[in-house]
């Protein structure tokens, strides 16, 4: 797994899951959709990527779909990291 | 005509989407006053049916009050039916003051203005008073009102997992660059009725240099030892920068709501919050029957107090029958069933048998975690609850949920 997809994989568990939350979150799983993450909540993720790989990602991109994975996350980041 | 018939059926579409997606909700006509026994018309055209209410906010059971009743009657006599006004043009009568007057003191905060709701004092109250030099901290858990409202303010925007004093903690550490930081929370959590820890927040907010709003609707006029709220329950009277409540649950059942705290704070909401100023003066009868409400509340602790045998008393029957409840402190006792559909059933079943509950399932709860949400009233009498607990039991068993716990009836009906 490279450096980005743990990062982010592990930001996601420390951030969104509860002590006695035993659901396993791996770079597939629903966030969103899933129930995992709100989009009340989803503020401090955009932040945490923005403040991590020093992108701006404008508010029309940061989508629930854009969010809803940790791969769609990562190429959501990506396609900032490249412009 | 710009209402086409493509639009009427695209409407179509996305109403008979929530009904697939079992998210459609139906209103029941009841043809009797607020109690603890109403008649209800459900479904629509069936014949009335008498039902103890399990679902109501109407926790002081003061909705339909005498007295109340009475000095909404008077105040409707001697001070009209409408204002036909915002407040700050011809919209504020002597009324209203004494009433913001009577919930400063009873809050124990330095001043008060009304809105026409809490819906709208939490949709005004951020904007008004905090700008984007500043950070909203809130509990993942607070109302819907709350988030419409943070969401309107520029200020940056923040969460923490549901009374987690760590994390909280961390937050407050990440934003000591902002201006201000305001800790945002629920008084009583609505769907779990447990209360936020206020004496932490207040010890965190003291520590990080940051201000504390509470939205106490589920608590104002019941919770701590003489119904002031939940940051008397937590031994922080007098220090909370910022409470909104409502005049639609315990005090009185009707409308209106308030932002109630530091004096410059509700300086800023009169002159910048936009409910406030777009919206009419809240009707003198509602003022009129709320100002009896305080009378009654300073006089005696009577009706919190039974509220609160009955709060225990119910949670004692629930957990001897064997049901899986949430623990706290509050008369909303959510029974788990986790599963929406059996959460649907359950709570139709109930109505057959004469208890009106509901059952709550996502997005209003997250997702795996349905129940039915019972609420207490003082004007719940013993032989209420008694008759309730009968038919929860009976209708408990026919699922076989009793004495079960989450893995087993996870494991019976799927999340």
């Amino acid at each position: 797994m490279d450096a980005m997809k743990k990062m982010v994989l592990d930001y996601v568990i420390r951030e969104y899951l509860e002590e006695d939350d035993d659901r396993v979150i791996k770079e597939d799983t629903p966030l969103i959709t899933g129930g995992i993450v709100d989009s009340f909540s989803m503020v401090s993720l955009k932040r945490f990527l923005e403040k991590k790989y020093n992108v701006q990602i404008p508010d029309a991109d940061a989508t629930p779909e854009a969010f809803d994975t940790v791969n769609n996350i990562i190429d959501l980041v990506n396609r900032f990291l490249k412009k | 005509m710009a209402y086409s018939i493509k639009a009427r059926e695209k409407f179509q579409l996305d109403i008979k989407e929530l009904r697939d997606a079992g998210l459609f909700k139906e209103e029941r006509y009841i043809h009797a006053p607020q109690g603890a026994e109403i008649e209800v018309e459900y479904p629509s055209g069936a014949s009335l049916k008498k039902v103890i209410n399990m679902c109501a906010n109407n926790y002081l059971g003061l909705s339909s009050h005498p007295e109340v009743v009475k000095a909404a009657q008077e105040g409707l006599i001697h001070h009209g039916y409408g204002m036909s006004s915002v407040r700050f043009i011809c919209g504020t009568q002597d009324i209203h003051r004494q009433l913001e007057n009577r919930l400063t003191e009873f809050l124990g905060t330095e001043d008060t203005l009304l809105f026409p709701s809490c819906m709208d004092a939490n949709a005004g109250v951020f904007e008004a008073t905090l700008t984007d030099q500043d950070v909203m901290i809130a509990d993942r858990l607070v109302h819907a009102s709350i988030v419409d409202g943070m969401r309107l303010c520029k200020a940056m925007q923040d969460t923490f997992k549901h009374s987690d004093m760590g994390h909280l903690e961390e937050k407050l550490q990440e934003h000591q660059d902002k201006r201000y930081r305001m800790i945002i929370t629920d008084g009583v959590f609505s769907m779990d009725g447990d209360l936020a820890r206020l004496d932490k927040i207040v010890e965190l907010a003291e520590k990080y240099d940051a201000l504390v709003f509470v939205d106490d609707s589920h608590a104002s006029g019941f919770i701590g030892k003489t119904g002031r709220g939940t940051h008397e329950h937590c031994g922080v009277f007098g220090k909370i920068d910022v409470i909104t409540t409502t005049l639609g649950k315990a005090l009185g059942g009707a409308s209106g709501g308030c932002v109630s705290g530091r004096t410059e704070l509700v300086e800023m909401c009169r002159q910048r919050a936009r409910p406030y100023l777009f919206s009419n003066a809240v009707a003198p009868v509602i003022i009129s029957g709320a100002l009896k409400v305080f009378d009654l509340i300073f006089k005696s602790t009577e009706r919190r107090d039974k509220l609160e045998k009955n709060m225990l008393y119910w949670r004692q029957l629930l957990k001897d029958a064997g049901f899986d409840i949430k623990e706290g402190e509050s008369p909303i006792v959510p029974v788990m069933l986790y599963n929406a559909k059996l959460a649907q059933d359950i709570a139709r079943d109930l109505y057959d048998e004469g208890i009106y509950a509901v059952g709550f399932f996502f997005p209003v709860v997250p997702k795996g975690q349905a129940r039915i949400r019972t609420q207490l009233s003082a004007a719940h009498e013993k032989h209420h609850l008694d008759k309730a607990i009968e038919a929860f039991i009976k209708v408990g068993r026919k699922y076989n949920i009793i004495g079960k716990n989450k893995k087993e009836i996870i494991e019976m009906y799927g999340m």
